[in-house]
């Protein structure tokens, strides 16, 4: 550097970055699918893309009216939402329950974090034909196997929650004399929502994967036998509604989420 | 009520924190600790709130807490410990609900403390709305709730611009103006600790003693900012520390 500054040349200072902020743009999810769907009908109508590939979205889409219109979309669609919302409901609760309290007890933790630990990475659906000669062949079995798919992701996301909640928030409470209870009820489940919510997420998408495991044994009824049954006989249009369907159960799901989250958590800044 | 402190010793493992500390905090008079980081500031106020058992030593109340007192050893938190998901209003109720204080009754008591620490405005406000200021007058106004013989404050005014510590001195001289009360302050700030304290308590780097305890008789609502006797205090206190604070700055943290 010289000792004068130098004259004559000024140039504007380049901007470098903003720190790698998101910002949030509606269009373009939906339009990825337009444009990917309007692709393979493209395709398929050229002739660029053989109907044994792929099937043509507007036969996709026929097959979807003619469930609708023989009824029998519902009667595929009401075992599996039975099957999803009992064995999820079961498994998050008692996740739910079992993680705050290994959160909350050393006792606890000591005995069932290396317990979980050892659960977590076996595949559930390997588990399958064990639950059917616990539980029968019939609802039972898919309730258990969906319960267990759920419970270990919402234990080992709760109890990170519960870790997570600020300890100085804790020991307010009982500075103030605050009771056991609402110490738990009013500080730590407050504070640990977010991180409930978003394993919430996760152990509900892992539901879905179960529920058509689940229902490819055994099950007459169900978006699981369904699919299976158009698979076995390579009608992609079928096979291709039925996992539609699964799509758009599981953005229904993740937008119940976030609409939960919205509402719970709006204190977040 | 007034405080004692008998003979005070507190380590963690093998890491002696306080030694042989014996002090008096009279009534209605705020007592400021001071002395370098890591000195053992900190516990010792957890251990005068009953947060920490020390190892040995007592922390005596010399008589009986006002009748009305909800909760008599109060903190407040340098970081003030406010719900994000509970409101101005809602962080108060919440630690008069558990004392058997609802509805009209707690009502009445939110909006006085509210009316004192000029918060009325702000009432279903949520924290992440307020500045730090606002939230640490949230917090004083929550400790003020339940009626405290005796209010714990560690750091309250650290985590604040220099401007707002001012604007929050002023209002702490005068709700202690307005209705006296005892409080144990803790500061690193020795502006604060001369203008907020009937006596500064100088604790010497760890294992924290009393070095020297300093009274200043001149009364609150009289120290202004800039008044040169404070600054004598100011300076006397600086001598003490400067020396623990440059050998405090070079330990080595094995914890
Ligand atoms: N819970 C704890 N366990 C172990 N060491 C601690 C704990 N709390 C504080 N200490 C140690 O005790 C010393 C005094 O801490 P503290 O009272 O927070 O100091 P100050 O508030 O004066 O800065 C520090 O060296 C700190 O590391
Ligand atoms: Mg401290």
């Amino acid at each position: 550097m010289s000792e004068v500054t130098q004259q004559g040349e000024s140039k504007l200072v380049a901007f470098k970055g903003g720190g790698f902020v998101t910002r949030k743009i509606k269009w373009v999810g939906p339009a990825v699918f337009i444009v990917l769907i309007a692709f393979m009908e493209w395709g398929t109508r050229v002739g660029f893309i053989s109907s044994l590939t792929l099937p043509r979205p507007s036969d996709v889409f026929g097959t979807f009216v003619d469930l609708w219109n023989t009824g029998l979309l519902w009667k595929h669609i009401i075992p599996s939402f039975t099957r999803l919302g009992v064995g999820a409901f079961l498994g998050v609760i008692v996740g739910t329950a079992v993680g705050i309290s290994i959160g909350l007890f050393s006792y606890v933790r000591a005995g069932l974090v290396p317990l979980v630990a050892a659960i977590f990475p076996i595949p559930k659906i390997a588990l399958l034909p064990l639950f059917v000669i616990w539980f029968g062949i019939d609802e039972a079995s898919k309730y258990a196997l969906i319960a267990l798919g759920t419970f270990t992701p919402t234990v080992v996301a709760t109890y990170g929650a519960v870790d997570n909640v600020d300890r100085t928030l804790i020991r307010m409470g009982q500075s103030f004399g605050l009771s056991w209870r609402s110490i738990v009820f009013k500080i730590v489940l407050p504070g640990a929502m977010p991180g409930i919510l978003s394993g919430l997420r996760v152990s509900l998408a892992i539901a879905i994967i179960l529920l058509v495991a689940a229902e490819m044994l055994g099950a007459e009824f169900g978006i699981g036998a369904y699919i299976l049954e158009a698979g076995s006989l390579f009608d992609l249009e079928r096979l291709f509604a039925g996992v539609t369907i699964l799509s758009l159960l599981g953005v229904v799901i993740s937008a119940l989420v976030g609409f939960t989250e919205n509402r719970l958590l709006g204190w977040r800044t | 009520m007034k405080l004692l402190l008998e003979d005070i010793c507190h380590s963690y493992g093998q890491l002696q924190v306080l030694k042989n500390i014996n002090l008096e905090v009279p009534d209605r008079k705020i007592v400021c600790l001071v002395g370098p980081s890591g000195c053992g500031k900190s516990t010792l106020l957890r251990i005068i709130g009953g947060l920490e058992k020390p190892i040995s030593g007592n922390v005596i109340q010399v008589g009986s807490p006002p009748k009305d007192s909800i909760n008599p050893l109060t903190y407040v938190f340098q970081d003030f410990a406010l719900l994000p998901w509970r409101s101005v209003e809602g962080n108060i109720s919440l630690v008069l609900e558990d004392h058997g204080i609802r509805h009209h009754q707690a009502e009445e008591i939110i909006a006085d403390v509210l009316e004192r620490t000029k918060l009325s405005d702000f009432r279903k406000a949520l924290p992440k709305q307020l500045s730090g200021g606002m939230k640490q007058r949230v917090a004083i106004a929550r400790a003020l709730a339940v009626k405290p013989a005796a209010m714990l404050l560690d750091e309250p005014l650290s985590a604040l611009d220099s401007q707002t510590k001012e604007l929050l001195m002023d209002d702490l001289i005068s709700l202690w103006s307005r209705q006296p009360f005892t409080a144990v302050y803790v500061t690193h700030n020795l502006h604060e600790a001369v203008r907020l304290g009937h006596s500064i308590v100088v604790l010497s780097r760890r294992p924290g003693k009393i070095r020297e305890i300093v009274n200043i008789s001149k009364p609150l609502q009289e120290r202004e900012l800039g008044d040169v006797e404070l600054e004598k205090y100011q300076k006397h206190l600086w001598n003490l520390m400067r020396d623990e604070a440059i050998s405090a700055d070079k330990e080595l943290l094995d914890v």
